[in-house]
This record gives structure tokens, sequence and C-alpha cells, in this order.
């Protein structure tokens, strides 16, 4: 087990706590970045997925897990985001425009329907932002002239000073960039002012008021900065789609996107990788099994879903820290092996706080 | 003259299906006024309810009424196991935990529903259907009018359960000041469980009310999340503002899609959900109050 | 000695009941100022008034010679008003460390764009909050919980924690909303040498409502009561706990019989 020193408060404010986290992390990076010239064309594009549904899932993990506010209509910031650069694409405008673009335009819907909606606490939020979800995706059918409706729309392949991004190595490699910078500005936010007046939103908005806090702007901040991220996942989705349908984008994906945050662990960056890398293979894990499960299961029409239900029930119930939890334990497991102590992580008995104005 | 029967036609069907979204609502407020839960997945036990039904009826040989009874004891009993065995454990989690349990649930759901029933719309033959009343130049179909008079008889009796029983008075305290209850000799946790078990049995009512006006399937939960924008409009705190709600928010709907153009019928009710939670989010019947420190 | 807070005649109704009804208080600067009274007499709705979480119906409230009747609530913590709650009110899923920092927010100068990009100003800004964090960690002596989260530190810890927090904010008036509640008689005694070293080594002034009259005793300078949203008494502490209305409060019942 090690223990750490600290001689400097700079070391509270590093974004890893020691050497070792620095060399692993590094190592990570590398080993990502040379993955492409080993791997197939088809793992590197799933991979590049997942690298999207990461991205979303990072910036859901700042509501959800940092301010305490659930989106149930994030599909929809992806869906702007993808058709925002999609379009601004097909009118000629370079990628290296269209990718912040899709991004800041997303970011400011956020705010625009972030704004009147924050006054409400948890359950409202939920509703309306399944509502809003729901209208947008309506609009994108139904706007045909922009959006091409049913029949879709092409993505242009991008390009950035002339050197076009084919396929999808192309597509990996501006992905995991986009990642990586986008963990770098949630951990940056996590450490400054901001981000614990997020944190103090979600724990106690009483005290969070009276500690100086305006509630009302930080949480649309929140808002938008999530959306915002999700609008750049989004560019980047419509890339690895290639073709934009209208319906891709419902509730059922939002719904995907909150699964990341709450199996990979609420409160926790890793959190929300492990979140991405559990959604996207799950469908892979069923594609391979389909055939061997009994009484015709693997055929069934609802059955990615429905396993997404039923993690999410089962880790709402039972593993409320999620996978980064599981992994902590793990992890703290074999440091104090054997002196392993049944309390260290007895969650503690609470009873419902009351969220109801009195 | 014809605009006025048609336009009376279509109130009198936004009307209907305003009930069904108001009962399901009811379930919403019920469960939340209790325990500051939402039951996402209260439209999935509404699809729960007319599937038992129509078993009950198609296979079984019951006579509706018969069927439509035990149907409702059935998804009560359920509704109270739900409570008693999953959201038990989650007091103390916050509240969009609870709200993506729920939502989770109401996937599990329509995944059992599909393996139990199968996919293909079903339905059942009630004293309602492709039956008429008619008033003068009014034809009005029986379906609808059931639903109408269900809801409002299923009110009263509500209304006569909360304010006159004992164990209906007992869950009113228990809404309002848990501890207070608790301390009144008031088993806290069952009367939950028990209002659990009405909400269930109110959607499953909905649901078999709903029967012969459209068909079963496992989709039909999505209902819900209409739903919703009545409990809003009643601000999640009154029953009778959340059927007064759907009914309003049926009537629009029906309004939007006869008056609108094609598509604006499927969002009307998120659309007045928002501009009711943007403008008055307290709802129309509820005041204003403030978290105590 | 001058007037570092002031209410005159502030008055706040819920429907039809008069909480607190035209109270007139002044409190001196470094002084510590002790509320009493029984349950529901309206102290802690005092507070709520001071910290504007609720807004007065009459009256006005200063502080250093200006009027904050209607300061947003967010904005009273950078006027040098900072407070405790009756429950404990922390964010239970965060470090030590991190509840005090968020004590500081106030004090936050630097650009949200600064801070998501993590630019020098924001960094040497980072760096003099933790400073003046940790001089109220050593101040308190919470060093071995520094990077405890809340939810698992013991009670009477939280309470000295939340104390942290409010002098975060480098106040010049702290609110004290029952500051020995839950605490045991020792933990008690060690919150009135915190009080005590508060008023002499920081030279904050504080407001106290408390319902131990052992350490109202203690540590006040002047001592007023409420009861019914009124005023009672107002004077030191011996004075007002011998006042006959306000023995006839606690006690009820007819003093003069007694006497």
């Amino acid at each position: 087990m090690r223990y750490l020193f600290r001689t400097d408060y700079r070391q509270d404010m590093a974004l890893w706590r020691h050497k070792g986290d620095l060399f692993w992390y590094g190592l990570l990076v590398v080993g990502l970045l040379v993955i492409p010239m080993a791997m197939g064309e088809f793992y590197v594009g799933e991979l590049g997925g997942l690298f999207i549904f990461a991205i979303a899932g990072v910036s859901l993990m700042l509501l959800v897990g940092y301010t305490g506010l659930i989106s149930l209509g994030h599909s929809a910031f992806l869906g702007i985001g993808a058709y925002v650069n999609s379009v601004l694409l097909a009118k000629g405008v370079p990628f290296i425009v269209t990718l912040p673009a899709a991004g800041l335009f997303t970011a400011l819907c956020g705010a625009a329907i972030g704004w009147p909606t924050l006054r409400m606490s948890g359950l409202y939020l939920a509703i309306a932002t399944l509502a809003f979800g729901s209208i947008v995706g309506t609009i994108f059918q139904k706007w045909t002239s922009v959006t091409g409706g049913f029949d879709g729309f092409p993505v242009p392949t991008p390009d950035i000073f002339g050197y076009p991004i084919e396929g999808a190595t192309g597509i990996y490699y501006v992905s995991l960039l986009v990642l990586i910078f986008v963990i770098w500005l949630t951990a940056n936010l996590l450490r400054t002012p901001v981000g614990r007046a997020m944190v103090a939103i979600r724990d106690s908005e009483v005290s969070a008021q009276s500690m100086g806090i305006h509630i009302a702007r930080y949480k649309a901040l929140a808002f938008a900065i999530s959306a915002g991220m999700t609008g750049l996942a989004g560019a980047l989705f419509a890339h690895y789609v290639r073709y934009l349908a209208p319906d891709a984008f419902d509730v059922l994906l939002s719904v995907q996107f909150v699964t990341i945050v709450f199996v990979g662990g609420l409160g926790s960056i890793h959190g929300a990788v492990f979140g991405a890398i559990f959604v996207r293979l799950l469908p892979q894990a069923i594609a391979i099994v389909r055939d061997d499960l009994p009484f015709g299961i693997g055929r069934m029409p609802g059955l990615e879903p429905s396993l997404f239900g039923l993690v999410l029930v089962l880790v709402i119930l039972f593993q409320p820290g999620g996978i980064n939890g599981l992994w902590l334990k793990t992890k703290h497991w074999f440091q104090a092996f054997p002196l392993k102590r049944q309390a260290s992580f007895r969650r503690q008995k609470s009873y419902a706080r009351s969220e109801r104005l009195k | 003259m014809e605009d006025a029967a048609r336009l009376l036609q279509l109130i009198v069907n936004g009307a209907a299906a305003g009930c069904i979204y108001g009962l399901i609502a009811l379930g919403f407020v019920l469960i939340y006024k209790a325990t500051e839960m939402v039951n996402f997945a209260q439209g999935e036990i509404m699809m729960l309810g007319a599937f038992v039904a129509y078993t009950l009826i198609s296979h079984f040989g019951m006579s509706y009424w018969a069927g439509f009874l035990l149907a409702i004891c059935i998804t009560a009993v359920f509704g109270y196991l739900l409570d008693a065995v999953v959201l038990r454990r989650v007091i103390g989690q916050p509240q969009f935990a609870v709200v993506m349990l729920t939502l989770g649930l109401g996937f599990i759901f329509r995944a059992a529903a599909g393996i139990g029933w199968g996919y293909d719309p079903v339905g059942f033959n009630t004293p309602f259907t492709n039956r008429t009343v008619g008033a003068g130049s009014l034809i009005l179909g029986q379906d609808n009018v059931s639903i109408i008079v269900g809801t409002v008889v299923l009110c009263g009796i509500l209304f006569v359960f909360f304010s006159k029983t004992r164990v209906g008075v007992a869950m009113q305290a228990s809404s309002q000041n848990q501890l207070a209850a608790y301390y009144m000799g008031i088993p806290v946790r069952r009367i939950f469980s028990l209002i659990w078990a009405i909400a269930a049995g109110v959607a499953a009512i909905a649901g078999i009310l709903l029967s012969p006006v459209s068909m079963i399937d496992v989709n039909m939960g999505f209902l819900g999340i209409k739903a919703f924008a009545a409990a809003v409009i009643g601000g999640f705190g009154s029953i009778p503002g959340s059927v007064i709600g759907g009914v309003l928010v049926g009537i629009v709907e029906q309004l939007a899609g006869y008056y609108l153009p094609v598509g604006f019928q499927e969002v009307t009710s998120n659309v007045v959900l928002l501009g009711m939670l943007i403008l008055r989010p307290q709802g129309l019947f509820a005041e204003r109050m403030g978290k105590r420190v | 000695m001058t007037v570092l807070f002031k209410a005159e005649d502030i008055s706040v109704r819920f429907g039809g009941i008069r909480a607190v009804d035209s109270v007139s208080f002044d409190v001196n600067k470094g002084e510590v100022f002790s509320i009493i009274g029984p349950n529901g007499a309206g102290k802690t709705t005092i507070f709520n008034l001071i910290s504007r979480i609720y807004n007065t119906t009459e009256g006005k409230l200063t502080f250093d010679g200006q009027d904050f009747t209607h300061t947003p609530p967010n904005k009273i913590a950078g006027l040098g008003i900072a407070r405790t709650f009756q429950n404990i009110e922390l964010f239970a899923n965060a470090s030590l460390l991190q509840n005090l920092l968020i004590g500081r927010h106030c004090h936050s100068t630097v650009g949200i764009l600064s801070q998501m990009a993590f630019l020098p100003s924001a960094r040497r800004a980072e760096l003099q909050h933790r400073e003046k964090v940790e001089d109220v960690i050593a101040f308190l002596g919470l060093q071995r919980y520094r990077d405890t989260l809340i939810a698992n530190l013991p009670y009477g810890v939280r309470k000295v924690v939340e104390l942290g927090r409010a002098l975060c904010t480098e106040p010049k008036l702290l609110l004290l909303d029952e500051p020995s509640s839950g605490l045991n008689v020792e933990e008690t005694e060690g919150m009135g040498f915190w009080i005590e070293d508060i008023k002499k080594d920081l030279g904050i002034t504080v407001i106290m409502v408390e319902h131990d009259m052992a350490l109202v005793s203690q540590v006040s300078d002047r001592v007023m009561a409420l009861n019914y949203g009124k005023v009672l008494a107002m004077g030191t502490s011996h004075e007002v706990q011998t006042h006959p209305e306000v023995i006839r409060a606690y006690i009820g019942g007819d003093v003069e019989a007694e006497a």
C-alpha cells in the first residue's frame, strides 16, 4: 500500500496523485496511439465509437455525477451537434471550424433549455429534459429542408488543412484527441471553484447559496458545458455513422448515456470511461451469444434495451458505486490483503432526504 | 352546426384520452406525494394490467367485469410487491437514482410482456366496443364515454377512500409527515406499499378502459410520458389537479391533431409540458413553498 | 464601540402567522450576541432572514452601514456574513478539504474559461485559497480528517467542519445556529472554546442561537430572549436568565404566583 506524503499544496492540485499514475496514464495514451497500426478496421472503428460514447459519458458525468442534475435529453444534444457539424460541412465550412461550432452551438442550446428549467429539482428536470429530447427528435424528422428527414443526411468526409480524415482510423484519432481534451477540461473544472460550486449544489443547495454560489447560474453553466461537450461527441458521431438518420437520437440513446454514468459510478471521471466501455461492449457481447441463447431469447426484439434496464436496476440496487466503486474495492482488497476490513466500504445508513419544498 | 358538432366530438375524444393520461398521472402523484419517488414505469404497469385482463378474459373465458376486477387486484398486488421488494431498498439514494431505477424497471416490464404475450397487438371484447350513444346530431363511441364515466366514478371512490376510511386517512397522514405518522403508530412502510398498490390498480383500470379504444401492445406504456404533462399541470401534488390536467392535455392534443399540420399532435403534450414547467412550474393548482433549514 | 449589524423592526409573516414580529437589535463589533428562546420562538427564522433565505415582510437590515434588506442570498457571504446550520448542511460526498475550499467561493475572481484551462492565474488563485484553508484547518486542529469524506466523519467533527467552512469565507459576522445541538458535554465545552477563540484571536463578531444555557453564559456578551417572534428581554446573560418574562416563557404559568 502506498502512502502519500504531501510536502506542498500543489500536490493536491495536480491531476495525478503521484508519478506512478502519470506513468500508467502515459502508457495508456501511447498504447491507444499505436493500436490502429496493429488492429483491423472494424475494431478501430468500434474503439472510435467507444471514445465518442466516453466523451458523452464524461460530459453527462459532470452534470449528473458532479452537479446532481439528471438529463434524459442528452441524445438531443448529440443530435444537434451531429447535424450542425454535418450541415456546415456540406456548405463547405472546414472541419476545424465546424467541430468547435457544433460544440458551441450545442452549449448555447443547453444554456437556453437549462436556464428556465433549472429552477426545478431532480424529478422535474428529468421530465423536462425527456420532453425536450422528444421535441428535438421530432424537429429532426420534420425539418426536412435541413436534415433531410427520414431520407437521411450523408455526412461529408472532413479534412484538416487539406488532409482528409478518412475511414475508421481518422475518426479514431480525432475522437481520442477530443476525449483527452474533454477529460482535461473536466478535471480542471473539478480542481477549481467552478467545479466545487457544482459539487456544492449537488450536496446542499441551501448551504451552497449561503457560501455565495449563484445556484441558477452554476446549474445553467453545468448544463451548457455538458451539452457543449456532448455536441462535440455528436459532431464525431456523425462521422462515425456517416449517414444521419433522425430516429437515431431517441430516448433510448439518452437512457444509454445515463446508464454509462450510473454503471460507471457516479462522481468519477474514470467511471464515465468504464461505463462507456460497458455500454459499448454489451451489444457486442449480445451479438456473440445471440444464437446460443435458449428459448429464442436472442432473437427477441427488445433484448438490448431490457438488458440495459436490468443492469441499471441491479447497479442502483446493489452496487451504487458502479464499476468504479467495484474497482476501488478490488484495489483496496489487494493492497490491504490479508487485512481486509468488512467495514471499509460499508454503506452508511441513510434516510430519505426530503427534496420537497415545505 | 356541423363544425360545432365536430368540435364537440373532438373535445369528447380528447377528454377520453385525457382521462387515461389523468389516471396514469394520478398514480404518479399518489406515489410522489407519499414517498417523493416518481414511478417512470407507471405506463408499463398500465400495459401489464391490460395484458392481465386480456389473458383472464380471452384465455380463461372470464366475463368482462370479473376479469376487470381480478386484473385490478393482480396488478395492485404486483405494485405492492414492487415497492416492498425493490423500491424500499433505495430510500435515501438521490432522487434521480430512483428515476433511473424505475425507468430501468419499465424496460424490463416491456421485455417481460414481450416474452409473455408477444409483440403483436391484441384486444378483447368489451361491452363498449363498437357501440355508440347518440344525442341529437352528436354520435359518441361508448368506449370513450365509458372511459370518462369510469374516471369520474373512480375519482369519487378515491375521494371517499382518502377522506373517510381509516387506511385512507393514515395514507394522507403519512404523506404529510412520515415521522409524525410513524410515532402515531401508523405502519408507514406498509402504507407506502399500499399506496403503490393503489397506484398500480389505478393504472390497470386505465389500461382496461383504454383497451376498446386502442389495441393492447407492449409499447402502450409510452403513454406514461404524456401523463407527465398532466401531472405537471396539476402541480404534482393534487389528485383532482392531475385528472383535470390530463383532460386538458387530451383535448389540446386532439385539437392540435385536427387544426395543425401533421406531426404536431405527437409533440403537443411535450410542448405543453415544457411550457408549463417554464412558465408555471408549481402547476395550476399548487402554491409555492421553500425548503426548510 | 461601533455597531456592525443592525436589525430595525424586522417582521416576517407566513400565511397568517407572524413568525418574527417587529424585532430590533444591534450587534457591536467584536461581541458575541446570543439569541435564546423556546422552540418555535423565531430564532432560526431570524437567521434565515439575515441570510436572505426568507424575505423580510417589514423592517430593515443593515450590515457595516450598508442596507442589505434586498440583497440576493448568494451575495450575503461576499458582504462578510457567514453561517452554520442547525442540522448541519455540509457537502456530504466531498472531502473535508473540498468543503472548506467551497467556503472560499465568494473570494474567487478568476474567469470560468481560465479555470477550465487551468491558466497560471487560476493556479495562483487556487494556491492562495489553499493556503487560507490550511490556516483554518490548523486553527481548528482538523489535520487528521483533511481528506476524509464528510459522510464518514463523526457528528461532533462535522459541527467543527461547518464552523471551519464558515471561517473560510473570512467573515466579519458569523451566525451560529445551535452550535452545541447534538454534541455531548465535552464537545460542547470544546465548541465554547472555539467560539471564544474566534472572538478573541480572529476578531469576528458572532450571533449565536443556542439552547445550552451554560454555553450561552460562558461566551455571550449580551443575550436576547425571544418568544412567539417578539423580544422578551435583552441584556447580559444573567439579566436575561433572571428576567421574569423569560422564566415565564420557559416554565409557563404565572411567575408572580411562584414568587
